[in-house]
């Protein structure tokens, strides 16, 4: 089996509005999907209770294949099962050097707590080299978060969650605000989660990003899915006018 | 890392500069260990609180409340040795007091969210009514409290001359070190002042954390309060009134940042012997006392210029 996610009938209301009907969908192994919609179709909503930040008013989560209790799904039950967000621009300290920030919440410590900072510097050493592809440039473990650039800190926070072997990870909105040249960079990082067997869930509003990367497009308005297409069946032109057609139907 | 170490060499530097003034000025007193032995045993109170709340101002919180803590705390703890004539009792009424105040604080600010710069402004009127109503706004002589143990434990002169005080001090400035620096607490306490919602989504409790911290600060604000009613042997209302400006100004002369997220226990060590030597170098240069805060401010005017220079340099 390769399923890795499946939800089913996921409700969610805030007061008296509903901004989740009825959801459904499965995310496989080493898929990337996109969730497309407009602002307020829903897609943060879905994401924050996927990754336990919220809850679900009603809904049926089931996470390689066991049922999971959503009484108690939080932030960390989450992390736990595998499920690692990724916030725009939020999820490192900028201030704080780049091995603090890969280790955050889950140091290598002995028994009294204390950071073992040497065996961190040199994972985190590995991951610069490696995955990010830094040599050299003056980079390092010590160096401040603040010193890499935009699609860097999105490459060290989705190294971060590759290296704690989380199974799905899920970018909010990762290409926006960045320059060109960095959003090639972000968009490599996504393609290599495939080839870690990686799991991803992408939000974004750019398609033509979305297009490059998945295959996979879930379509959220007013809280319903309206679509989910493979992107073996459609072209990024045909996605762009059915995303167009579906906004249009509600307005 | 480096322009870490460029601020810890230039804040040393001002305080050679400071102490070569005063040396060349007034030899007589400068050049005589008496004056040392006299620091040593008064700046560790200033010191301590500085030390204590610097966790707290890297975690982007704040605590007004503490001279207070440490007028009831005091009072605690004087009137406990008169009532039950054990040090010991006493010590721990204090401490427990203390420990309680920080959870006050810490439950006003993180779990009820008021931000702690308001939060404890009310409950540093609230504690220092209390202290008023509790002693009446008398002072407290306990003398004899000079022959216990405890007094020469904490602010006994060892080996005759040597204030016990700075050994605590000392000790408790290389544990917070470690604690900030290399224990995951500590890193939790970094992560909170840098991106507390990034802290939150990596699964750090930032509420736990920051009340641990005001707790801290309670703990440490009674401790301090145990030290200077030892060492002066009295206790009296307006205990620790003077201490908050000059705890705020050793931190931000130390060159912990005030948007948080960084900060160096080394340099509020530092920050706290230049607040502490300068008053009485003043006096001993001659000059009126009138021109302690005077040149107070020039001081920590100029370290935070040279600190807000140098992190602009590092910005990329």
């Amino acid at each position: 089996m390769n399923e890795i996610l499946n939800l089913k009938n996921a409700f969610k209301t805030y007061g008296k509005t509903q901004v989740l009907k009825d959801i459904n969908f499965k995310l496989n192994k080493s898929e990337v999907i996109s969730l497309l919609g407009d602002n307020g179709a829903g897609k943060s909503t879905l994401i924050k209770c996927l990754s336990g930040l919220e809850k679900f008013d009603k809904a049926e989560l089931i996470i390689n294949e066991k049922k999971v209790n959503l009484k108690n799904y939080d932030i960390k039950n989450a992390r736990d099962l595998g499920f690692e967000t990724v916030y725009q621009e939020s999820s490192v300290g900028l201030e704080q050097e780049i091995f603090r920030n890969i280790f955050l919440g889950r140091e290598i410590t002995n028994t009294f707590g204390f950071i073992n900072i040497k065996k961190e510097q040199e994972v985190s050493m590995h991951l610069l080299q490696n995955f990010l592809g830094l040599r050299g440039v003056g980079i390092n473990p010590n160096s401040k978060v603040s010193s890499l650039s935009g699609g860097e800190r999105q490459g060290l926070a989705i190294a971060r969650a590759i290296y704690f072997d989380s199974k799905v990870i899920i970018l909010d909105e990762p290409t926006t605000a960045l320059a060109i040249k960095e959003v090639g960079k972000v968009l490599n990082f996504i393609k290599t989660l495939q080839e870690h067997e990686k799991s991803c869930i992408l939000i974004t509003h750019n398609i033509s990003h979305a297009y490059e990367v998945s295959n996979r497009f879930i379509i959220l308005e007013r809280g319903e899915i309206k679509a989910d297409i493979k992107k073996d069946d459609i072209s990024l032109i045909e996605l762009q006018s059915k995303l167009l057609t579906i906004q249009n139907e509600y307005q | 890392m480096k322009e870490k170490y460029i601020y810890q060499i230039s804040i040393l530097v001002i305080l050679f500069v400071i102490l070569t003034l005063f040396i060349t000025t007034v030899p007589e007193v400068f050049l005589q260990s008496r004056i040392y032995i006299s620091y040593l045993s008064i700046i560790p109170f200033s010191m301590i609180l500085a030390l204590s709340l610097t966790p707290l101002i890297i975690a982007k919180e704040i605590d007004l409340s503490f001279p207070s803590i440490m007028a009831v705390s005091g009072y605690i703890f004087a009137q406990s040795y008169l009532s039950f004539d054990n040090t010991f009792i006493a010590f721990f009424l204090c401490l427990g007091f203390g420990f309680f105040a920080g959870l006050f604080n810490g439950l006003i600010v993180v779990k009820i969210g008021v931000p702690s710069i308001i939060a404890t402004i009310g409950s540093q009127f609230l504690f220092r009514g209390l202290a008023m109503i509790l002693s009446g706004g008398t002072a407290l002589s306990i003398m004899e409290i000079k022959e216990s143990f405890i007094s020469d434990l904490f602010t006994g002169r060892w080996f005759g001359f040597f204030p016990a005080q700075s050994f605590w001090v000392i000790l408790f400035a290389v544990l917070i070190w470690f604690i900030l620096f290399k224990h995951k607490f500590g890193n939790s306490v970094l992560f909170i002042g840098d991106n507390k919602k990034a802290a939150n989504m990596m699964g750090i409790n930032t509420d736990k954390t920051r009340i641990i911290l005001f707790i801290q600060m309670g703990i440490m604000s009674s401790f301090c309060a145990v030290l200077l009613t030892l060492e002066m042997a009295n206790w009296w209302p307006t205990n620790g009134e003077g201490y908050l400006l000059l705890v705020f100004a050793s931190i931000f002369i130390g060159g912990t940042s005030v948007f948080g997220g960084s900060g160096t226990i080394f340099g509020t060590f530092i920050g706290a012997i230049i607040i502490g030597i300068i008053e009485s170098g003043i006096i001993a240069m001659g000059l009126d006392g009138f021109y302690t805060r005077f040149i107070y401010g020039v001081i920590i005017l100029i370290a935070v210029c040279v600190h807000a220079k140098i992190l602009n340099k590092g910005k990329v």
